[in-house]
This record gives structure tokens, sequence and C-alpha cells, in this order.
């Protein structure tokens, strides 16, 4: 039995979809735990994705990784679980290790494919510039599947939704405050990245960056410099010292392309640079190159996205 | 406030990136290896700057060998008060962070920092698996960390935000970009350094829960298709007909 946590507090994620699909690839049957509010129809959806069925408890609010660990334990247990799967993100990297450590199982972190015919699995180790297999020595394992990394499938139907409680115990962690800037698209699960380095010259220059980002519903992205001198928001940050990304499409403008910043992008499927030195390192890694000027290449761009999204209704 | 900030090795970031042994083994051939930046510029800073202002000791620990100890220079040399080296060739997060709780459980730190992952294997994993081990809470991914007595405000990551939390000493926290910025050690630094404290302790046994089998180089990119910059309709037009992705 495979048992998948997603977190549903703010509906299903697509990375939430990942899992289940990718559980479904391993096992025949698939149980779901998850916290939150999401309505009972809603998760009931998840069988469509795989899952022979759901629980929830609600009176988890999922802030405290202690309280999820405890919880996803015992619904293992029940459910007898040998292998339990997260997304890597910010709850897989929060919970999974606590859980490896309850259940003495093996952690593979950051899976971007599923098991071999070995049960090793490849992750991305050097911040993306090579892929190892990793195999637990353990009866039971926990893989946290790389967000974007599978597509998720419909294969079956809804599924039965059940209430849990009284297995999490208390949450050590008080929330004060949530701060969520509005309409943004969180970078580590956006499919379209519009990034920009220090060829932009200053903050103010940002506008048309942020107009190609709105025009393709991408995420923005920036270089690490850029992020150090305070021109943009430090969760931009990608690179070997930032956040890793590997969306289907990444747009580059005015970054040279040095290796610590390649090593966060190169997972991406498609790469398309904006530079105005033919040299820029950055060209090698690209699929599509324009040796240009930001300022004049942008703004093309974002028209002639506007008029390809005109023809597409 | 007595904090311990946890340390591991990384190659230098321009480091190239070669596998050994039939590819079952990264090649240190060449390698310089650094303080993995998530811990030095953010946890170990941090806790620096929390000992200036409110007072306490930072202690650093690494698990590894006596090749390690040039690191741990370096992480003394930017301020730390002592080190603490568990003596054994780290494997897996899990027995990395078995030594590490095993040693900490007994001395009463009041915060345990890591950074947010090693650049190397990005695993993320030694934070939450100490705080298990010592039954203490985690903050994961924390960009921001004040202490007020024993309560600890932070703030954190999350889908498309931040938080800002409180939870009580003791507890571990992962630290991100935010928390604090690089220091330089200077040449004070690097001479005290010399001569704090450096204790070696063997390590525990504790079986590894996972191991590389082998590893593999990603594809390199065929080459790239140049498109004139005053045509951009053609970029949109493979974007969308030849490289599916709009
Ligand atoms: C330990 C370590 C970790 C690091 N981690 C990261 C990391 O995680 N992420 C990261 O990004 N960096 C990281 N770096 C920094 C990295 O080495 C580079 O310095 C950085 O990526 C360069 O940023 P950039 O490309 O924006 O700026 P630059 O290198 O200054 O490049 C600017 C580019 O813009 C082009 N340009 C100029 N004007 C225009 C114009 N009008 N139109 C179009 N193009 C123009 C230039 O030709 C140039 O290629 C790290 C460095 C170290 C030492």
């Amino acid at each position: 039995m495979v048992l998948v946590y997603i977190n549903s507090t703010t509906g299903l994620s697509k990375a939430a979809l990942e899992t289940v699909t990718y559980g479904k690839k391993l096992s025949g049957g698939v149980t779901v735990i998850t916290n939150g509010s999401a309505s009972n129809e809603q998760l009931a959806q998840l069988g469509e994705y795989g899952a022979s069925k759901v629980l929830v408890d609600r009176s988890v609010d999922g802030e405290d990784p202690q309280q999820l660990a405890r919880l996803i334990a015992a619904v293992a247990d029940q459910v007898a679980a040998s292998t339990v799967i997260f997304s890597h993100d910010i709850y897989g990297k929060a919970v999974a290790p606590r859980l490896s450590v309850r259940m003495n199982a093996g952690l593979i972190a950051g899976a971007i494919a599923v098991p071999e015919a070995d049960g090793s699995v490849k992750v991305n180790v050097f911040s993306g510039k090579a892929v190892g297999f990793v195999k637990v020595a353990s009866a039971k394992q926990i893989i946290s599947l790389l967000p974007n990394s599978i597509q998720p499938e419909k294969t079956g139907s809804a599924c039965s939704v059940e209430e849990t409680n009284g297995l999490a115990g208390t949450s050590a962690i008080k929330v004060l405050e949530t701060k969520k800037p509005e309409g943004s698209i969180p970078l580590p699960e956006a499919e379209l990245v519009v990034s920009a380095g220090r060829g932009l010259k200053g903050p103010e220059n940002w506008g048309m960056i942020e107009e190609l980002a709105t025009a393709l519903g991408a995420a923005t992205a920036c270089s690490r410099p850029v992020a150090d001198i305070g021109w943009r928001p430090h969760h931009e940050h990608v690179g070997q010292t930032g956040v890793a990304i590997r969306p289907n499409l990444y747009i580059a403008v005015g970054i040279s392309g040095a290796i610590q910043h390649l090593a966060g992008v190169n997972g991406s499927k498609v790469i398309v640079v904006v530079n105005t030195d033919k040299e820029a390192p950055f060209f090698k890694a690209a699929d599509y190159g324009v040796v240009g000027d930001a300022f004049e290449v942008v703004p093309r761009l974002v028209e002639a996205v506007k008029r390809f999204k005109a023809t597409q209704h | 406030m007595n904090i311990l900030v946890c340390i591991s090795k990384a190659p230098d970031t321009t480091s190239k990136i070669a596998f050994t042994n039939n590819s079952t083994q990264f090649d240190e051939n060449g390698v310089q290896y650094i303080v993995n930046p998530y811990d030095e510029w953010y946890a170990l800073v941090r806790a620096l700057e929390l000992k200036e202002t409110i007072g306490g000791n930072v202690t650093i620990v690494t698990v590894g060998t006596a090749a390690d100890e040039s690191i741990i220079r370096k992480a003394l040399a930017i301020g730390a008060d002592e080190a603490v080296r568990i003596d054994a060739d780290p494997k897996d997060a899990y027995f990395v962070a078995m030594q590490i709780s095993s040693y900490a459980k007994a001395k009463g730190f009041d915060l345990v920092m890591t950074g947010k992952e090693t650049i190397n294997y990005n695993g993320s994993q030694v934070g939450g698996m100490i705080a298990e081990a010592m039954d203490l809470p985690f903050v994961s991914l924390a960009t921001k960390l004040d202490v007020n007595g024993t309560k600890l405000t932070l703030e954190r990551e999350i889908v498309g935000g931040v938080q800002v939390v409180e939870v009580s000493t003791p507890a571990v926290v992962s630290c991100a970009k935010g928390m604090a910025e690089q220091r330089i050690p200077n040449m004070r630094g690097i001479m005290a350094a010399r001569t704090k404290p450096l204790t070696v302790i063997p390590a525990e046994a504790v079986a590894d829960l996972s191991s590389y089998v082998s590893y593999i180089m990603p594809n390199a990119k065929s080459s790239v298709k140049m498109i004139d910059p005053s045509n951009m309709d053609e970029l949109v037009a493979l974007l969308h007909n030849e490289a599916k992705v709009i």
C-alpha cells in the first residue's frame, strides 16, 4: 500500500495531483492523507488520479510539521503503507525528514522519476549538475517528488472520503501572520518563468518583465546579484544558492548564465535567452537565443505574445 | 542563548562535477571544499548576530573526517566560539542527523540551526531529522529570526508568500536567504580561529537508511536556435508549434 500526503488547504494543487498519479504508478492501492478545509467533493476527485480512499483531518492546519509527522505515521500504520509519498515542496521538506526518523524509513528527497527496475530512484544532485540514483536500505521508504517532474494522469473515478482525527497531537507553532502577494504565481510550481538579471540596469526597468510575465501567465524570477542589491525580493532569486526550478519554459533576460545560476534552472524543458552579448555563456544552455537589447526585444516580445494570445480565443 | 549551528562541507560552486569508480562515486580530484553557503551565510551569521545582541555562545558541529578541519576553521574565523567534529565520513542525511542529535541531546542548546539544504545533495533533510530525533519543534526555510526570551519569532517561506510564526525554545530552524548577509572573516578572526577549541568525538554506530548507487550527467542541450531580434512573432510561433510550451 502507498500512502500519499497532500496539503489541500488552498485546494488541490497541480503538485498534489502529481503525487497521487505517482503513487498510482507504484501501487494498485493508494490512500491519501490530507489536512485542511478542502470540501469532500474536491477531495473525492483525487480518485480520478488513482486514490482509492482519502482520509482528511480537518482539525490540523498543517503549519506544524511535528503534528503532520505524527498524523501521517499513525495513518501509515493503520493502512500498512510501505511507501509514503510527498511533494518536494515546503511541506515535503519540513515533514518528510521528520517522518523518516519516526518510521525508520529511508528518505529519497527530490525524486524526478518513478523507481527504476532495481528500486533506485533518480534525484537531481549537485544543484542539477548531475543525476543520482538513490536506494533505501530500510523496509519502508519515503519519496518526495520534485514538482513538475511527471504530469497528472486521470485513470479512475471519484473515491470515498473519510474524516479522521485525534492522531496529530497539539501544535507547537503559532501562526501570527500570513502574507501572500495578490495574484502572483508561486515560483517553484510555475510552468512558465520570466527571469531577468543585472543587464536590466535598475529596478525601475522591471515593468516590461512583469508585463511579459502577465501576458504569458508566467511567474517572475531573477539572478542573485539582483536580489542581493534589493532590486527584486529574495524569494525570486534562482540558482544554486536560491530556488531551483524546472519549469516548461524559462526566459532569461540580461542574465550572463554563470554556472551557479545555470545550476538552478538547467532542469527547465525549454530555455530562451535574450542578451546583448553573443558570447554570453547562457547561450550554450539555451534552446532559443536572441542577441539584442532587452529594452527593444522585450517590448516586442510582449506585443507578439499578446497577438498570439488573441488568436487563441 | 546557547546555539548549535550544523555545518556541512560542499564543493566550491565552480567545481567540475564528475564521477569515478564506474560512476558510483563523486570524483573529488581537484575539488575545493567550502562551507555549504546556506550554513555559512544564513545559519552561522544569524547565530552570531543573535549572540552579539543578546549574549550567549555559538558552537558549530560537523560530521566529517580530519580533512574537513579547514571548513571548521573557516567557520570559527567568521566568529563561532567553539567547534565539535564528529569523526566519521558523512554518508546519508539520516546518519548525520543521528550523530548530531545524539551529541546535542545532553547539551541543553536553546536553538539548533541548519542551512536550508546543501548545494551538493540538496536534500533539505538534516534539520527535520534532528528535530524529530530530539522531539523538538522545527521551523523550516526560515528567512528571519528574532528572539524574545524563550520565544522565537520567525518568518518562513510558504507557497506563494511568507508567514510569521512563533515557537518556544528549544527548537530547530533551517535557514534560507534573507536571514543574514554573508560575512567575510577578517585577519583577527582568522588568527583567533587557530586557538579556539575544536573537540573531536567518536561517531556512534548508526546504519544508513539510504545510499547513492550511481550517477549520470544530464543530457547536453543540442545547439541553440538563434532568432532575429526584430522578429519576436517567430519566437512565439516556435514556442507554440515546435517547443509546445505555450
Ligand atoms: C558561491 C556562489 C553562489 C552563487 N549563487 C548564485 C545563484 O544561486 N544564482 C545566481 O544567479 N547567481 C549566483 N552566483 C553569482 C553568479 O556567479 C553570477 O555573478 C550572477 O549569476 C550574475 O548575475 P547576472 O547574470 O544578473 O549579472 P551579470 O553577470 O552582470 O550579467 C549581466 C548580463 O546582462 C547582459 N546585458 C547587459 N545589458 C543588456 C541589455 N540591455 N539587454 C540584454 N542583455 C544585457 C550582459 O551581456 C550580461 O551577460 C553565485 C556566486 C557564488 C560565488
